[in-house]
């Protein structure tokens, strides 16, 4: 049943060039039953990831039949802000980018009882909704570190770095802001939470770090042993390949630890904006949550688990968000980062 | 064609209600202009001091304008309520960054605080602060324009719950006001009430003058309804003296009729002249009994007003009326027995009343009675009072009720071939009800009538 569900659904769309659209992922889960409707999901999530979820619903709703669609977080923004796409609900990891198209107005109201339960931070208005909650991490290999103790906090990594720069020189990754949307998310709110961040940049600069703009790229050198440290990764990305008691620690600084919602909206443009709606509700419903969480691996939207660890900071859904999106702020951003990181 | 009568009160509360509904709307619509107003101004603060922090952030760098855009300028505004914001910096009047499509004021104004105006933009509406600034670049200086726009979202959501806040003191104030009103009209009107109770409590021959307390406004009222009873009564008093005057009149020359004609009738000789004046004579008798009693009832009512207040021994004068009856009774062969009338018997009364009924119901008595009968006065005891019994062999009531009897002028349908003028039982009644007491007709066992009068004895 399963392989013929991932033979039918993994169809390459046709029409994808002419849309300019580039697709990663293109995957047609039939109805159950006879199908009434179709609808269709633009994510930046892998379809692995999400078919556990997916599946629940069809079984809840057994006449629908949901069309998976993955781009890059840009990709989406472009397709929903150009509105050629019509795609019912739009799921993203690039918090900012989703503001700016709610804040723009290319996402519809909606309101149901299982939005009414998120907690404030969760949501902007009734167009963007968080469903997981997902805390940015540094991994640490065990084996490189060798004696030296585990850095808790910014200012631990600090001293480390600072201390023994023969350990680490050219043995640290991290995003490159200038081609990885999430990794400018992650060094813009660093620096507008604390001071030591810049500080850390000039630190790494002098240990000439690796810039990665795939987060693959960088755990697997990780895994090889080509890194020490690797800074400000997705904690839902690091767990599956470094369970506890491997080689990579994973580590949530305690001094604060960004935490990413991944957020979803129903285009304006969408042609069922009901069923958008409807898998929006289902995903943050009960059922959802907890296959979100267990099947998914992606933490779900938890108040208690934030009051559990308060160095966990949700970062937050509102037009703040859009000031480091400003072309030129990104600019003076960038020039900053470039000036700390790439020293001669 | 006259609709119901006007309700005093009912116009009251009407006018102080739409008085209380008005003054509600009021309110509620200053408290929301008011508060639109406030939360405005503070929402434009807000957006004013976000619009100054990114003016603040521009300075001239080596190839242009540099921004350093604070990033809770933006984040401030989502603070009261989730608006969407749009921007727009102009440099020497070309948009570097922003929303292009965000609408420019009309004027630019020089001065240093922002500019506020509202303005249509895409699907909604926003409130915009525009800041203007000069830069130097290269030594040169640069116009520089931001503008920072926001939804009405969060103004909206305030009015919104001012309004409803206002329109629940609203109707509390309304709620509250009709509640008082229903008060006010009923302690203004409550003085009428009183007053119509007071009058409306007084017996059927009580003409005083009102002297009930009341307010101001009403002494005019008060003053003409008594001017009206003393006009009623002064009217009243001269008709009972006039009868008075006219039965004492007319009884005097009666009597002398009355012997005249029995003088003829011992002299007349033949049958026929002795009928006719007997028959004369039987008339006569009948119209000074008639102003007689006219005479009693005109006495009653004139006294009934201002009682005397003697102990009158019942006894003696029911053993005085007796032997005064005692030759009408003899002409007829009837019995005239008293019992109970050896002790003196006192109740307090007028004398002159008391004979009077006393007279009548004997009178009655004999009058209905038929030959060789008795009738009997009965003095007792009674319920904290005297009954005065006097029963005969008569004819009863027939099914007749004793209110329709004691009417005045009115006569029992059974008496056609007595003498009577249908007030003796009117001037029992009356008597009776002047000292409080009772008067009862009941027919006999065996036949007859038995009135009962009862007098409480203090």
């Amino acid at each position: 049943m399963r392989a013929a569900l991932a033979a039918l659904g993994l169809i390459l769309c046709l029409c994808g060039a002419a849309r300019a659209l580039e697709l990663e992922e293109d995957a047609l889960f039939p109805a159950r039953g006879g199908e009434v409707a179709r609808l269709s999901v633009l994510s930046t999530t892998d379809t692995a990831v999400f078919r556990p979820v997916i599946e629940a619903f069809q079984a809840d709703n057994p006449g629908i039949a949901l069309r998976y669609s993955v781009a890059g977080s840009r990709e989406l923004y472009a397709a929903i802000q150009n509105e050629g796409a019509a795609y019912d609900l739009a799921i993203s990891s690039a918090m900012d980018l989703q503001m700016k198209l709610a804040n723009d107005g290319f996402a519809a109201p909606w309101q149901s009882a299982p939005l009414d339960a998120l907690p404030d931070w969760a949501r902007w208005q009734d167009r963007l909704f968080a469903f997981a909650q997902e805390p940015v991490v540094m991994i640490v290999s065990r084996k490189g570190l060798g004696d030296l103790p585990l850095p808790q906090t910014r200012r631990d990594l600090i001293e480390l770095l600072r201390d023994h720069p023969s350990v680490f020189d050219g043995r640290i990754g991290t995003y490159d802001p200038e081609t990885s949307g999430a990794g400018y998310l992650f060094a813009t709110q660093d620096a507008r939470l604390s001071d030591s961040f810049w500080r850390l940049a000039e630190v790494m600069g002098g240990l000439s770090p690796r810039l990665y703009s795939s987060t693959n790229d960088m755990l697997s050198d990780l895994e090889r042993g080509r890194l020490i440290l690797a800074y400000n990764v997705l904690g839902s990305y690091a767990a599956p390949r470094f369970p506890p008691g491997s080689d990579g620690v994973v580590i949530e600084p305690e001094d604060h630890t960004l935490t990413l919602l991944r957020t979803a909206l129903i285009p304006r443009s969408a042609a069922r904006p009901d069923l958008g709606g409807a898998f929006l509700d289902f995903l943050l419903g009960a059922e959802g949550q907890q296959l979100v969480g267990e099947e998914a691996g992606l933490p779900r939207i938890d108040e208690a688990a934030l009051a559990a660890r308060p160095h966990l900071r949700p970062i937050r859904l509102d037009p703040g968000l859009l000031v480091y999106l400003d072309r030129l702020q990104r600019r003076r951003f960038l020039e900053e980062w470039n000036a700390a990181l790439i020293q001669p | 064609m006259r609709g119901a009568p006007v309700s005093l009160r009912r116009r009251l509360v009407l006018w102080l209600l739409a008085l209380a509904a008005g003054l509600a709307l009021l309110l509620f619509l200053t408290i929301r202009t008011v508060a639109g107003q406030a939360a405005e101004a503070s929402l434009d603060g807000v957006l004013g001091a976000a619009t100054l922090a990114i003016a603040e952030g521009l300075r001239g760098g080596e190839d242009g304008v540099e921004l350093d855009m604070p990033y809770s300028a933006f984040s401030i505004l989502g603070s009261i309520s989730e608006d969407r914001v749009f921007y727009r910096i102009d440099v020497a009047g070309e948009t570097v960054t922003g929303y292009p499509d965000l609408p420019a004021p009309n004027e630019t104004s020089e001065g240093v605080g922002p500019a506020f105006y509202t303005s249509p933009y895409r699907d909604t509406e926003v409130r915009v602060a525009a800041v203007s600034r000069t830069v130097l670049v290269e030594r040169s200086p640069v116009p520089v324009l931001v503008l920072v726009a926001q939804t009405r979202a969060g103004q909206e959501a305030i009015a919104l719950s001012v309004a409803r806040r206002a329109g629940l003191l609203g109707l509390g104030f309304f709620a509250l006001a009709a509640v008082l009103s229903l008060l006010t009209a009923g302690s203004v009107l409550r003085p009428i009430d009183r007053l119509a109770e007071a009058v409306a409590r007084r017996g059927p021959r009580d003409l005083r003058p009102v002297n009930h307390p009341t307010p101001r406004e009403l002494v005019p009222l008060l003053d003409a309804l008594n001017g009206l009873i003393n006009r009623l009564r002064g009217a009243l008093a001269r008709t009972e003296t006039f009868i008075a005057e006219a039965a004492h009149h007319i009884r005097t020359p009666l009597a002398t009729v009355r012997t005249r004609a029995e003088i003829a009738l011992r002299q007349a000789e033949t049958d026929e002249t002795r009928e006719t004046l007997r028959r004369v004579i039987r008339a006569v008798e009948e119209s000074s009994r008639s102003a007689s009693q006219l005479l009693d009832h005109a006495t009653v009512v004139y006294r009934s007003d201002r009682l005397a207040a003697d102990q009158v021994d019942l006894a003696r004068l029911i053993d005085g009326l007796a032997d005064r009856f005692a030759p009408t009774a003899e002409l007829k062969d009837l019995n005239l027995v008293t019992e109970g009338t050896a002790e003196p018997v006192a109740v307090p009364g007028d004398r002159l009343l008391l004979e009077s009924a006393l007279r009548n119901l004997i009178d009655n008595a004999i009058k209905y009675s038929p030959s060789e009968s008795e009738v009997i006065l009965c003095l007792g005891r009674r319920e904290g009072g005297v009954e005065i019994t006097v029963a005969d062999r008569g004819r009863g009531l027939q099914g007749q009720t004793q209110s329709s009897l004691s009417r005045r002028f009115t006569r029992g349908k059974n008496v056609d071939d007595v003498v009577g003028s249908g007030l003796g039982l009117t001037i029992v009644e009356e008597v009776a009800t002047a000292h409080k007491g009772r008067f009862g007709l009941e027919d006999r066992e065996g036949g007859g009538t038995c009135a009962r009068l009862w007098l409480p004895s203090a």
